[in-house]
């Protein structure tokens, strides 16, 4: 295909994307070097039979002028970066400094916000991705052994958690765990403990968050395992099975490397996914207990007065956060591309 | 399975079919209590005493008489107006839908016929792109919004949305581009064809079975998201997904949790329908960028 019928075919894509992915991005790196400028105060003396008295008030004429010169706000530099709500590296040091041990100083940093939602993300991503493989591999392999019919029955309801709205299908989950609900009074009944509640220990809610992640992607990894099974050649099964090998050692010496692409596709997207984890901490209203990057940027914009500056920044960091997280994919590609130097 | 292979031993085949029951339960459990809770009263869905009353729905007979009502429906989509947010999810998915799968098609297909370096690289920022969540743009958009007065409304959402989706699209139309055989429009253009020509005549009819897939998944992004039309859409034009988030919060004080019951059925029936329907699309799409690499 020529230059110029590729320019056509592809501007509209690329203006969209343009348009509202990449000029967005460079607006938000703007919005976090910057703060909304101060009121411009004037002091104003008043008068009157029982003396003077000298008053403060907002030059509305004079900041309005301001807002309009500099639309983008006050150059702030890296500060907003440094701040208590975001790399906090005047507090940090402080801990630091006065940490008795290494395990103490980790936990301290919980108390901040940004490292306390860093905390749960990464622990997220990095315990469902792996949790979600094995689980959707082993749901292939047993679908995989059922009769025809079964088969197209067992799919249809293992997409329902995953195609279900993430919020919808959290909403669902808190209800039964409620401890009203089924789920939360039974469990109450099994370690016969009314008070159990899944909500009140950051423990729980950890848990709680973690098997709704697994629950809702599992069904990712067993449709795409479950496609690479229909894929497994019959000969090296057979000749395995000639060879002496057990059904454990058929599973794991020729089905699981004839899978091994595609666990790397699996993980890849997860880990984008996961990074992500958002709607399910709306759902089970598990703020109070657990935070991710996402969620701090929703909790700033939806403040009465909206915290843009703050929450571009912590995108900024979650940008670099997703880049570093795609780093070996990207460098893979790289060398794929150029072999050979 | 094939007669070649040995019978499975009965032990392993107690323990597979366990396993499968296991996760059948699991995996629909949740939605069938929930759509069968939904017609009753909130003592009954959440019965602390006997669970076994959301079945008889002892409550819901002292309350209306029968053991099954829709008073649930009723205040959630009369009395809270739910119907607006189900025509705007509607006209918010249909227009995300039409317009990003016809943006993509062509990108797709441009970028699948051009051997160029350039197409690489477009591609792997695509990718890039399809990795950053949605929630870390929305801030850079608030402020042009709100200074074109676009901030609210329908069409602006639906754009930012088309945008969002774009990526994820352009990939999976780019990799179903390339299984269609380039001979097939090189033979248009050596009949005296021109590219778009050869596109118009020779592609367009047959690639019917790769858009609707991809128009499957670009669906399910505009009715899912939450993040992007929590915060772009104001209180009258909100879609399904922002108004039962927004139901959490007013319900939950007022008593009738049952509203935000019956608004999240209602919200998943679309969904149940869509993979009844669409079951070999959904899957021959989860599977084929993998498939490929």
């Amino acid at each position: 295909m020529k230059h110029k019928t590729f320019f056509w075919f592809f501007l509209p894509t690329a203006l969209a994307m343009f348009l509202f992915i990449a000029l967005p991005l460079t607006s938000i790196v703007s919005q976090s070097l910057h703060t909304p400028h101060d009121q411009v105060l004037i002091v104003v003396e008043s008068c009157d039979p029982f003396g003077c008295k000298s008053e403060t008030t907002i030059d509305h004429l004079a900041s309005k002028k301001i807002n309009e010169e500099k639309p983008q706000g006050k150059w702030v530099g890296f500060q907003i970066y440094t701040d208590r709500n975001h790399l906090a590296f005047k507090e940090v040091g402080e801990l630091w400094e006065n940490k008795t041990n290494f395990i103490d100083f980790v936990s301290s940093l919980r108390d901040l916000p940004f490292y306390r939602a860093m905390g749960f993300t990464l622990t997220y991503t990095f315990v469902v991705t792996p949790l979600v493989i094995l689980f959707g591999f082993i749901i292939a392999l047993a679908v995989n052994s059922l009769h025809r019919h079964l088969k197209g029955f067992m799919v249809f309801f293992s997409l329902l958690p995953m195609i279900v709205t993430p919020l919808v299908g959290s909403l669902i989950l808190f209800w039964m765990i409620d401890a009203r609900g089924i789920l939360g009074s039974g469990l109450q009944e099994l370690f016969a403990d009314p008070t159990l509640s899944l909500k009140a220990s950051t423990g729980l809610t950890w848990i709680t968050l973690i098997v709704y992640g697994v629950w809702h992607s599992a069904p990712f990894a067993f449709i795409v395992f479950y496609a690479g099974l229909q894929t497994v050649p019959k000969e090296t099964i057979e000749a395995a099975m000639i060879d002496g090998a057990t059904r454990f050692q058929q599973t794991m010496h020729v089905v699981v490397p004839h899978l091994s692409p595609l666990v790397a596709f699996v993980a890849l997207i997860q880990l984008m996914d996961n990074f992500r984890v958002f709607e399910p901490i709306v759902g089970f209203s598990a703020s109070a207990h657990a935070t991710s990057l996402s969620w701090i940027i929703w909790n700033d914009i939806g403040q009465e007065i909206r915290l843009l500056s703050s929450a571009a920044t912590t995108s900024v960091l979650t940008i670099i956060g997703v880049i570093i997280l795609l780093m070996p994919v990207l460098i893979r590609t790289w060398r794929e591309f150029n072999p050979e130097k | 399975m094939t007669s070649n292979q040995i019978k499975k031993p009965l032990g392993l085949q107690i323990l597979i079919y366990g396993f499968v029951l296991f996760w059948l339960i699991l995996a629909a459990f949740p939605f069938l209590w929930t759509m069968w809770g939904s017609f009753k009263v909130e003592l009954d869905f959440f019965s602390k005493g006997d669970w076994t009353n959301v079945f008889s729905g002892v409550r819901t007979q002292v309350v209306y008489g029968e053991s099954f009502t829709g008073a649930g429906y009723e205040g959630a989509w009369i009395q809270e107006e739910f119907w607006r947010a189900f025509l705007n999810t509607a006209i918010v998915c249909v227009s995300t839908v039409v317009i990003s799968l016809t943006l993509a098609t062509l990108g797709g297909y441009a970028l699948s016929r051009s051997g160029f370096r350039y197409s690489f690289w477009l591609l792997i920022i695509a990718l890039v792109f399809r990795a950053l969540p949605p929630i870390t743009l929305v801030s850079g958009y608030l402020q042009p919004f709100y200074d074109w007065n676009v901030w609210g409304t329908l069409p602006t959402t639906i754009i930012v949305l088309v945008a969002i989706n774009q990526p994820f699209t352009l990939w999976m139309l780019h990799s179903f581009f390339q299984t269609i055989p380039k001979e097939l429009d090189e033979s248009a253009k050596v009949d005296g064809c021109t590219q778009f020509q050869a596109f118009r005549h020779v592609i367009i009819p047959v690639m019917w079975p790769g858009v609707i897939t991809a128009g499957l998944f670009s669906f399910l992004l505009a009715y899912n998201d939450f993040a992007v039309t929590a915060i772009l859409l104001s209180q009258e034009n909100q879609t399904m997904v922002p108004k039962i988030a927004s139901f959490m919060g007013t319900t939950q004080t007022e008593g009738n949790i049952m509203f935000a019951v019956a608004a999240v059925v209602s919200a998943i029936i679309p969904l149940f329908i869509l993979v009844m329907f669409f079951q070999r699309q959904l899957v021959s799409g989860l599977t084929a960028g993998a498939v490929k690499g």
